[in-house]
């Protein structure tokens, strides 16, 4: 048996292993004073059965059913289905991370490629880097006075710093021979940086917005838990709402999913970029 | 003298104790502006009619007293078939009543998940904007700084608001100062002070030393009713007890993990920590004040000013719905129209419960409180000034306050009244009313003496 098989098999007995001690954790019911029956149709079954305010395995899988099959539905601009949502927070995600691009890397190869703006900008990203992005949530809907723009403000600048530093990194290490030999044969300033640096430095670039968007990811679910409206992280808040643990676990799964996709697809590109030296 | 009276009456008394003279006392006439608060009028044609009429009659005999002589010379209906002879008077009717053009048909309304918010959510699903010719959405918010961010931000056209929240707004506590308006209360009443169910034994406030509370926002009616009712019982609430803002969806959450004893909530939060088995209603808010204003609907004074058509709509869709919400029989549809994901998100037994008033308190007891939330719209000047009073006694507020002046132009009582009577109601016929808080009667002409005679204040 192959290692993979091998490894496979180990994880499928640690999620039945998983979901065998929550379903039995969550199975069971305290006991429950006895009450006037018109009282207790008043109640809620946490109170009435002593069942246990967290579902069991069953009950998400059933509830992650209905939403699977039926992810577009729009009742209104205060529930929509999964999909939908899903489909809103990627949106968001894309654009501000696109930015981010846009900004990061011509702003990363200035300074990888001069010393004297890396020196001058660093105190600048030094300070800016450490805050957290929601820290930026108050500022940006003051300012930019647009709850949607806000978000995808906060995107912009948590995903910005990753690329940037990573690719200012990739960009000052390139190997001096190459650049030498760049040199010697008279490559023009702009063909260096194209066809030298920039795939000497690609592997490093990428790994930088592999991070970022992983950071841009978590961070779009706490700044829609913030603004509401739309997205996944809206649609945690409104079941946190009515404290549908039920509802909130399947999300938390949705998010982890999106995540790792969105984290794979980075990692391939990084692969493609990627020459053995 | 009031514009829907009726100048065709001899009778009416010019002066009295009663502000339209057909009541003997005060006391009186409110009992029946209230009685008529609950009915719609029946044709609105005809009170166009009467209105046009009466300001006809009024331009032709601006003396009352000559009105009055010429009145009981001929006889109402001679003189009213006499005007329109030479006054065209349907056409001017027909006039009046064609309702001005609406500059913005697509609104966004804010709202809180809560039932607080009962008139601006309904009037959604139940059409109340509709049949003012708005199309509105209503957007659910995490939170009540969001709200007015959003709403000072202009993606909200108006929204579901605390009624301290206006004031705040307009006074720069906590913000930037913008004039801002409150036209409309929304209920009354509907709220409940929530403890942990192992504090059951614990009735007497005076236990409640080192108590950690939450209410929903420090602008808030909780905030000030918890305080007031703590500082009744000795308890000084800055230093006693801890009082922390918490947005209402996460109180239940944090009751169940034991990081708070209890909170002064609005619905249905209390009952829904009833529902889940965690908590126990120790007291209703009516019983702290009776008829105390919670939740109001603000806009911005930018937007009454610059599209004043669209927003008496806007207004007039709220009054109705709220009237609406006045009647018990009502209440159930209700429950179930605004209980769904897209509104409070909340299990419809909970809602009702709330709404109709017959709930289970937490202990085992089912109570009826047919007025454990009311709904009337009129924001009551008197309420505004209260809210000052507060603001000052807690220290949110320093030096000398406006009152009258701050109350009259956030709380629109005079719009308000006019609307009313456009959508067939009858409101108050004063913008100012006294009233009781916990046994202590509230003069709002003498704030300033209110805030001294407390013994624990920050002031």
């Amino acid at each position: 048996m192959t290692l993979s098989a091998r490894a496979g098999i180990v994880s499928i007995l640690i999620l039945v292993l998983f979901l065998g001690a929550w379903h039995l954790a969550t199975s069971g019911s305290s006991s429950v004073q006895q009450m006037d029956p018109e009282y207790a149709k008043l109640m809620g079954i946490t109170a009435t059965q002593g069942k246990s305010a967290m579902p069991g395995p069953l009950q998400v899988g059933a509830t992650l059913w209905k939403h699977l099959t039926n992810p577009f539905y729009d009742n209104g601009p205060n529930d929509k289905g999964l999909g939908i949502q899903l489909a809103y927070s990627i949106g968001r995600v894309a654009i501000g991370y696109l930015l981010a691009v846009l900004v990061a890397i011509p702003l990363g190869f200035l300074i990888g490629m001069s010393q004297l703006m890396s020196r001058a900008l660093d105190p600048f990203i030094q300070v800016l880097k450490p805050i957290s992005p929601l820290a930026w949530m108050p500022l940006a809907l003051y300012t930019i006075k647009d709850s949607n723009y806000s978000a995808i403000f906060v995107i912009f600048i948590c995903s910005v710093w990753p690329m940037l530093i990573n690719t200012a990194f990739g960009v000052a290490t390139v190997r001096k021979e190459w650049l030498n030999v760049a040199r010697t044969l008279e490559v023009g300033p702009l063909k260096r940086a194209f066809t030298v640096i920039l795939p000497a430095a690609a592997p490093t670039i990428l790994t930088g917005m592999r991070i970022s968007i992983g950071i841009a990811w978590l961070v779009i679910v706490a700044a829609e838990m913030l603004v509401g409206g739309t997205g996944i992280g809206y649609f945690v808040w409104n079941e946190w709402n009515n404290l549908s643990i039920t509802n909130v676990i399947n999300a938390i799964l949705v998010i982890g999913i999106v995540g790792m996709v969105l984290d794979q697809l980075l990692a391939r590109a990084a692969k493609l970029v990627t020459y053995p030296e | 003298m009031p514009m829907f009276d009726n100048p065709f009456d001899p009778k009416r008394r010019l002066t009295s104790g009663c502000p339209c003279g057909q009541h003997k006392s005060v006391a009186e006439h409110d009992q029946a502006a209230r009685l008529q608060a609950q009915e719609v009028a029946a044709s609105e044609d005809k009170r166009y009619e009467n209105v046009v009429a009466g300001t006809v009659l009024r331009a032709m005999f601006p003396q009352d007293a000559a009105r009055r002589a010429f009145l009981k010379t001929v006889g109402a209906s001679t003189a009213l078939a006499a005007i329109s002879q030479f006054f065209p008077l349907s056409t001017a009717t027909e006039v009046f009543a064609q309702a001005k053009p609406i500059e913005k048909k697509d609104l966004k309304v804010g709202f809180i998940p809560i039932t607080c918010a009962t008139p601006i959510i309904m009037a959604k699903p139940m059409g109340f904007y509709e049949k003012h010719g708005l199309n509105v959405d209503v957007i659910k918010t995490a939170g009540w700084a969001v709200v007015r961010d959003k709403t000072i931000n202009k993606e909200y056209d108006a929204a579901h608001m605390l009624s301290p929240m206006p004031i705040a707004i307009t006074l720069g506590a906590g913000s930037n100062p913008i004039p801002y308006t409150m036209p409309a209360v929304e209920n009354i009443n509907g709220q409940a002070i929530t403890l942990a169910v192992k504090h059951k034994d614990k009735r007497d406030p005076k236990s409640w030393k080192g108590f950690k509370f939450a209410v929903p926002f420090d602008y808030s009616m909780h905030n000030y009713l918890l305080r007031y009712y703590l500082a009744e019982h000795g308890l000084d609430p800055d230093t006693d007890v801890q009082i922390r803002a918490v947005p209402p969806p996460e109180m239940v959450a944090n009751l169940r993990a034991d990081n708070i004893d209890g909170f002064l909530a609005p619905d249905p939060v209390n009952q829904r920590a009833v529902y889940d088995g965690v908590g126990f209603i120790h007291i209703l808010s009516k019983e702290i004040w009776d008829r105390h204003p919670c939740c109001a609907f603000a806009a911005s004074q930018e937007f009454v000013k610059g599209s004043p058509n669209t927003y008496a709509a806007l207004l007039k869709a709220i009054i109705d719905a709220t009237a609406f919400a006045t009647k018990p029989e009502n209440r159930k549809q209700i429950a179930e129209s605004i209980a769904p994901a897209n509104y409070l998100n909340q299990p419809v037994t909970v809602v009702e419960q709330v709404l109709t008033g017959k709930f289970a308190d937490g202990l085992g007891n089912v109570k009826n409180v047919p007025d454990r939330i009311d709904f009337d719209p009129f924001p009551y000047e008197s309420f505004a000034v209260w809210i000052l009073t507060q603001m000052k006694r807690w220290g949110q507020i320093k030096g000398e306050v406006k009152y009258a002046d701050v109350a009259k132009s956030v709380f629109l009582a005079t719009d308000t009244t006019k609307l009313m009577k456009e959508v067939g109601l009858t409101p108050p016929s004063s913008t100012s009313k006294s009233f009781v808080v916990m046994g202590k009667t509230f003069d709002p002409s003498k704030p300033e003496e209110y805030i001294k005679s407390f013994k624990i204040k920050r002031v």
